[in-house]
């Protein structure tokens, strides 16, 4: 077990390379409760909302779920969090656990001018359990009455999962099809032991924060505190997908919009090591001989054998191919950039 | 269930003390706590190092871990088949050796725990 944002989560069950390679392959249960929910409604829910993250909420539907930014007057991350739609007049951020209060303080102090609108911290009333992987359909549908192949990804929707009230949401950290279930926290136990006696016939089993993280990396998904945080922006951290830049002006949008014109002076890229060896989080990087930038993540992934990670970058230096070294102990190891994700499943029928 | 033909260190590493050679590897304990090993680092023969100095490394999916010379001696033979691979050092730990090394004070070999006494440390 570590400590993780307050929380003692275990590592590894089982061991991180099986625990990856079952979610990859049938499936894997995550206890996911850690993570934060902080609500915003009222009649200028949207507007607050509007106002705070990066990504455009005006384009959701009720019940959709988009990935987006918490970010500062700088364009850099307070966090990056998934906004829920539940409908106009309420939506649901589900942020970072290392974040929650930080978050909290910010939106409500963001949100304090407009209008009729409230935030307020949610976390203690859900537990969230996460099942991942080809055969996370199969198996939760057999514990719910609900259609799950209609939900789509980034939609979700309320019912019964193991006859507790939940509401499902077809998300997941791990570049697999799944679900994240939220339930109240008095019956996370019963939905995570119904979760597991139904799945284990099809090969899921219990996953931990290790495997967590290198599936993520592996499927190109930042990590906050590892790959962003308040010293890097939107642009920089190249996730200006998630950008509303048509919307109205918000939180750091002036100089995300500069950024995307003139352009940042450095990138985040993903990377494979040419030489055998992990580029870990926080090690140098070296461009020409000079030292350039920082890994901010880096692994084995377990089901592609290889060492991957992201870096920071010149931006003039961070095309697809190109070569650079990384002082892993005081020992300069090639790595080449690469397109991100490593990993993109499948169409499955 | 920790061998009795062998010896242990503080630093969780076994030995196998045969005349004046000392065959290296990690316990049980030590893979159990790295999980899933990776990569090994390993000196080539002919360094010589003293007790407690860093002779190699050995990183697993979630850290890196130096290892120890557990005496002072020279490497006379690396297993270069263990760096290729190196998942064996989870599956067969103790039999997973990385290192021979000439030891060059027989009584360092001595201060070596045994099976029992390295059991109650991992306790």
């Amino acid at each position: 077990m570590v400590e993780f944002g307050g929380w003692d989560m275990p590592v590894e069950y089982s061991g991180i390379v099986q625990e990856h390679l079952a979610v990859r392959t049938a499936g894997g249960l995550f206890d996911v409760s850690h993570m934060g929910q902080i609500e915003i409604a009222g009649k200028d829910a949207l507007k607050a909302v509007q106002h705070i993250t990066s990504n455009d909420a005006g384009k959701l539907a009720d019940m959709q779920i988009q990935y987006s930014a918490l970010t500062t007057p700088e364009g850099t991350f307070v966090d990056d969090v998934l906004t829920y739609r539940l409908n106009g007049e309420h939506f649901m951020l589900v942020v970072n656990a290392s974040n929650i209060m930080k978050d909290f303080n910010w939106i409500a102090r963001n949100i304090a001018g407009i209008g009729d609108a409230v935030a307020v911290n949610t976390s203690s009333r859900y537990g969230l359990i996460a099942i991942q992987g080809p055969v996370a359909q199969h198996v939760l549908q057999s514990l719910t009455g609900v259609d799950l192949s209609a939900i789509k990804y980034y939609w979700f929707t309320t019912g019964e999962v193991a006859n507790v009230r939940v509401t499902i949401s077809r998300t997941g950290y791990t570049g697999e099809d799944g679900f994240e279930v939220f339930v109240p926290p008095a019956s996370a136990e019963r939905v995570w032991d119904a979760l597991l006696a139904a799945g284990r016939p099809h090969g899921v089993i219990p996953a931990g924060l290790g495997a967590r993280d290198t599936l993520r990396l592996e499927a190109g998904m930042r990590l906050y505190g590892n790959d962003m945080d308040e010293t890097t922006t939107v642009v920089e951290a190249d996730l200006g997908w998630i950008v509303g830049w048509k919307k109205d002006a918000f939180l750091g949008s002036d100089v995300l919009k500069k950024q995307k014109t003139e352009g940042a002076s450095r990138k985040l890229v993903g990377f494979e090591m040419l030489d055998r060896a992990i580029g870990r989080h926080g090690y140098d990087v070296y461009v020409d001989g000079g030292k350039a930038g920082v890994v901010t993540s880096g692994t084995q992934t377990p089901f592609l054998k290889k060492g991957i990670g992201m870096a920071y970058l010149p931006a003039d230096r961070s095309a697809a191919g190109t070569e650079f070294e990384i002082d892993i102990r005081g020992r300069r190891v090639k790595a080449k950039v690469v397109p991100m994700p490593f990993y993109k499943r499948g169409v499955r029928s | 269930m920790y061998p009795t033909d062998l010896k242990y260190t503080k630093d969780h590493e076994w030995v196998r003390v045969s005349g004046d050679q000392a065959r290296v590897g990690i316990t049980d304990y030590a893979q159990k706590q790295l999980g899933d090993v990776v990569y090994l680092e390993l000196p080539e023969v002919g360094r010589t190092f003293n007790k407690g100095d860093v002779f190699g490394t050995i990183e697993s999916v979630k850290a890196v871990s130096e290892l120890y010379a557990p005496v002072a001696g020279e490497v006379i033979q690396v297993n270069s088949d263990l760096t290729q691979k190196p998942e064996f050092v989870n599956t067969d730990p103790h039999g997973s050796w990385m290192v021979v090394l000439k030891v060059s004070s027989a009584g360092e070999a001595n201060e070596l725990l045994d099976a029992a006494a390295y059991t109650d440390l991992t306790k």
